[in-house]
């Protein structure tokens, strides 16, 4: 049976905005983007969402529900207790654009300072080969659809808006990603300890617990890298070794 | 309006859409020093290639050796019921594997096989294991890649900006007038060619797999410009939408499924797929369980499964068991892959599966079958282009991947589309860029074409009061889905042409409340244009057509006519206004490809291994 239910959405833009109420029903199995969407049909026709796949399969939706940075594709009303009032607010981490709608730009540009992949050549018959248990890893992290909840969520950023000093968890897992590609010869370990920032993250895994792809962005990402770090400048022998033979350290 | 006072870029080509094709077509332009510029409605990564899930086909024959282009182009033209244009299947074909390597060359990591190779899965209509995949998010991985390697080719990405309408120079292209949804502001790009990689127009029926995007802007804009659309008739209902709860009707649930092992089971219990395989098919597919079972268990000589039979044949199967009372609780067929493969099988081959019946349905698919029933998934046809340029009857206008007509026939295969969007979109690329080299003078932008489209769209939201467009837009969906849905007749298709004059009028008053700035209820008002005309040329292309092929299936004329496999549906924009719409006879295709395709397998096999001997 269909229920009225209430809902406190922020509406603004750049300079201000508030929370306004609204109501309505809800049939089984809704998740909070369709509630949004039936809001706007009814009474907020020119409401701002982003949002594309509707089945978590995009990141476009990412908001905060109740406090917490969700996909709003993805979180079900039945979530929630019957009488609960649900609150939808932009990501507090980027400007807000309207609405629910954020300008996530800075996040592009992060991708855009990454070197990108530069695969060794091909083998003599024309193709790549790589085992299965060697990608499972790199796997992991391209899972990712981009959705920034955890750049939304990482202290460093939202709280202390370090954004000039560490690229977020997100970009993190894309240099882990580039970094264990078992075809990838470049080198942006320098990089990912100067002006990735690395450093910057205290592994509190806040990023991993809102990520909706369930990748292990701390333990298996960000850890690794930073572990790269730490062998490549702070370990006597490795120092030594490329101060004797100038080599630069693979450790792929 | 002053129009020098709008924000006006300049490109040699720009390209409109950022899934698959258009980011290859971008990749492409930039790769052969156009000045190029790529234009979007979303942010870039969230084009509806994202949400392809079950991969890419393509000849590698990593996973059975006797896989060859041929085979891949024969399958296609069957899956087509032969009504592909030739020359485009044989491109994709032959193309497709140095597309795939090429993604992997760009950092693309997609499943192994045991060698270390590209591991290829078995799909719906391929003879072999073909398609190239990451696990269950092949389009994911496909975007992505695109995407962190096209921007670093230096071409210029406009996000969240919406193609309004194309600038014309006498009877070639100038460009385009788009707003940026952000702000709502005018911008004008001048340009030389423009490339439309837009997608479809799941977005008029009422169970689509689509997201918002799919409005057929493409299609409307080529329309309105003087391009010809062809074979928009055929409109393919993906056999497996998830069909409960009713919020997340019409997702996709992945052909890799079936591909795995997954079968389709009745509320009685029994697979019907064995009792619905099409006379042209039967030699190659599995008449009984005991040889799909061997099927599975890898017998190289046992045939597919009927399961794997082609999209069309498929969702007319689920359709008739729900119309003859052997449906699921909630109308349509169970997919049960959890008496088929392990747990952990299913959650490592078919994750985001897993995860999202899971959290949607709160279904375990590792544990309890799924409930599946027919969701419109894409457009075959759409806006007429040269096979080997990509360039439409008008000069300076290019399309390629799903808004553009001709590689898939009557229906496609799983698999081909993903394959489609990089042949074509690379091909596209070089075309615009020959069609530029070959230009003299630069197309001059007209002014009052400029004021003119401007002024359309801000009429919306100056009217002092008129219909709200989410509700046109929710009474096109029925008339779609109800009229012109999987089976069609003559009424229904005459009822449903004049339902949709009645909604035509009805959006000549339509308001949008608020202002300019990211206004969703302006947008959707503005996309409604777009879909309802491509809706009106679906239904009357639908209309014409009487007979039934592939995805078009037509009650009152049942079974293909060879008169028909002569001719293809095209429309375009009359000189009085109104929607013209021919029959146009095909070209006879050469005699080699006929050879091919209408080869018996084994001889065509026999051909091909005789061929890599000498």
């Amino acid at each position: 049976m269909a229920k009225l239910r209430n809902f406190k959405i922020w509406r603004g833009d750049s300079d201000s905005g508030d929370l306004v109420n609204y109501q309505t029903e809800i049939d089984e199995g809704m998740v909070v983007l369709d509630a949004i969407h039936r809001i706007q049909v009814e009474s907020a026709q020119d409401m701002a969402v982003r949002w594309n796949c509707k089945a978590g399969k995009c990141g476009s939706c990412s908001i905060e529900i109740n406090g917490v940075p969700k996909l709003a594709c993805m979180t079900r009303m039945n979530d929630y207790g019957e009488e609960e009032t649900i609150s939808c607010r932009p990501m507090k981490s980027f400007p807000v654009l309207k609405d629910l709608v954020t300008d996530v730009s800075w996040n592009y540009r992060q991708n855009q300072r990454i070197e990108p992949f530069k695969p060794r050549p091909r083998e003599q018959d024309g193709n790549h080969r790589m085992m299965q248990e060697d990608v499972d890893r790199v796997q992991e992290f391209r899972k990712c659809i981009e959705c920034y909840l955890c750049q939304n969520t990482c202290h460093v950023l939202r709280d202390h808006q370090k954004n000039d000093e560490f690229v977020g968890p997100r970009f993190m897992i894309r240099l882990a990603s580039l970094e264990m590609h078992p075809l990838d010869t470049a080198d942006r370990i320098p990089k990912i300890r100067e002006e990735y920032g690395s450093g910057m993250c205290n592994i509190t895994k806040c990023c991993t617990v809102v990520c909706p792809e369930h990748i292990e962005i701390t333990d298996n990402g960000i850890i690794p890298l930073k572990e790269r770090v730490v062998d490549r400048y702070y370990d006597p022998i490795l120092w030594l070794k490329r101060k004797l033979f100038g080599k630069k350290d693979q450790s792929k | 309006m002053n129009i020098s006072e709008l924000k006006t870029y300049e490109h040699d080509v720009i390209v409109v859409g950022a899934g698959g094709a258009g980011l290859r077509a971008a990749i492409e332009c930039s790769a052969q020093g156009m000045n190029t510029g790529l234009v979007c409605k979303s942010l870039l990564g969230k084009a509806h290639t994202v949400m392809a899930e079950g991969g890419m086909a393509a000849a590698l024959g990593n996973v059975d050796h006797r896989d060859h282009w041929k085979v891949h182009f024969r399958d296609t033209m069957r899956g087509g019921k032969f009504l592909n244009v030739w020359r485009m299947a044989e491109l994709h074909a032959k193309q497709a594997p140095e597309r795939v390597r090429e993604l992997e060359e760009w950092g693309a990591v997609f499943d192994r096989t045991k060698d270390g190779l590209i591991n290829q899965r078995n799909f719906g209509g391929h003879r072999y294991p073909r398609l190239a995949h990451v696990g269950d998010r092949t389009g994911l991985e496909m975007i992505r890649t695109l995407q962190d390697y096209g921007i670093h080719q230096g071409f210029e990405v406009y996000m969240e900006y919406s193609a309004l309408d194309l600038l014309k120079d006498g009877d070639r292209i100038a460009g385009l007038v788009a707003m940026v949804r952000d702000t709502g502001e005018f911008v004008v790009f001048k340009a030389k060619a423009v490339i439309f990689a837009t997608g479809g127009a799941g977005k008029a029926w009422k169970v689509t797999s689509n997201s918002w995007e799919y409005t057929g802007d493409g299609y409307a804009m080529a329309y309105q410009a003087g391009a010809e659309l062809m074979d928009l008739e055929f409109t393919q209902f993906h056999p497996t939408g998830m069909v409960w709860p009713p919020s997340v009707a019409g997702i996709l649930v992945t052909e890799g499924v079936r591909g795995e092992g997954g079968i389709l089971v009745n509320s009685e219990g029994i697979r019907f797929m064995f009792d619905n395989i099409p006379q042209r098919f039967a030699s190659e597919t599995a008449p009984n369980e005991e040889e799909a079972n061997r099927w599975l268990a890898g017998d190289k000589n046992a045939r597919r499964p009927a399961e794997l039979l082609t999209r069309d044949v498929v969702a007319r199967a689920i359709l008739k068991e729900v119309k003859e009372g052997r449906g699921s609780p909630h109308g349509g067929a169970f997919l049960d892959i959890a008496n088929r493969r392990e747990a952990e099988y299913i959650k490592r081959k078919l994750p985001s599966m897993y995860h999202q019946f899971k959290v949607l349905a709160e279904l375990d698919i590792t544990k309890q079958p799924m409930e599946v029933g027919p969701t419109l998934h894409y457009f075959m046809g759409g806006i007429r282009v040269n096979a080997d340029s990509q360039m439409t009857n008008v000069p300076g206008l290019f399309a390629c991947g799903e808004c553009s007509a001709g590689m898939h026939g009557a229906n496609r295969l799983g698999g081909n589309s993903l394959s489609d969007l990089l042949v074509f979109g690379k091909l596209a690329g070089t075309g615009a860029t020959d069609y530029c080299r070959s230009l003299g003078q630069a197309p001059q932008v007209d002014a009052q074409q400029v004021t003119q489209i401007i002024r359309s769209a801000t009429d919306i939201l100056n009217r002092e009061s008129g219909e709200n467009p989410y509700l046109i837009h929710d009474d096109l969906r029925e008339t779609m889905q109800d009229k012109v849905g999987i089976v069609r007749t003559d009424e229904d298709l005459k009822q449903g042409i004049d339902q949709l004059e009645v909604l035509k009028q009805r959006y000549q008053k339509v308001k949008a409340e608020g202002t300019s700035q990211y206004n969703p209820g302006w947008h959707e008002a503005l996309s409604m244009r777009n879909l309802l005309i491509t809706s009106e040329a679906v239904a009357k292309a639908a209309l014409l057509r009487t007979e039934s092929r592939g995805a078009h299936t037509r009650l009152d004329h049942e079974g293909e006519s060879d008169q028909w496999l002569q001719v293809n549906v095209v429309i375009k924009k009359g000189a009085d206004g109104s929607m013209d719409v021919q029959k146009v006879p095909r070209p006879q295709p050469p005699q080699e490809l006929q050879q091919v395709a209408n080869a018996e397998l084994e001889d065509l096999e026999t051909a091909i291994a005789a061929e890599a001997k000498t």
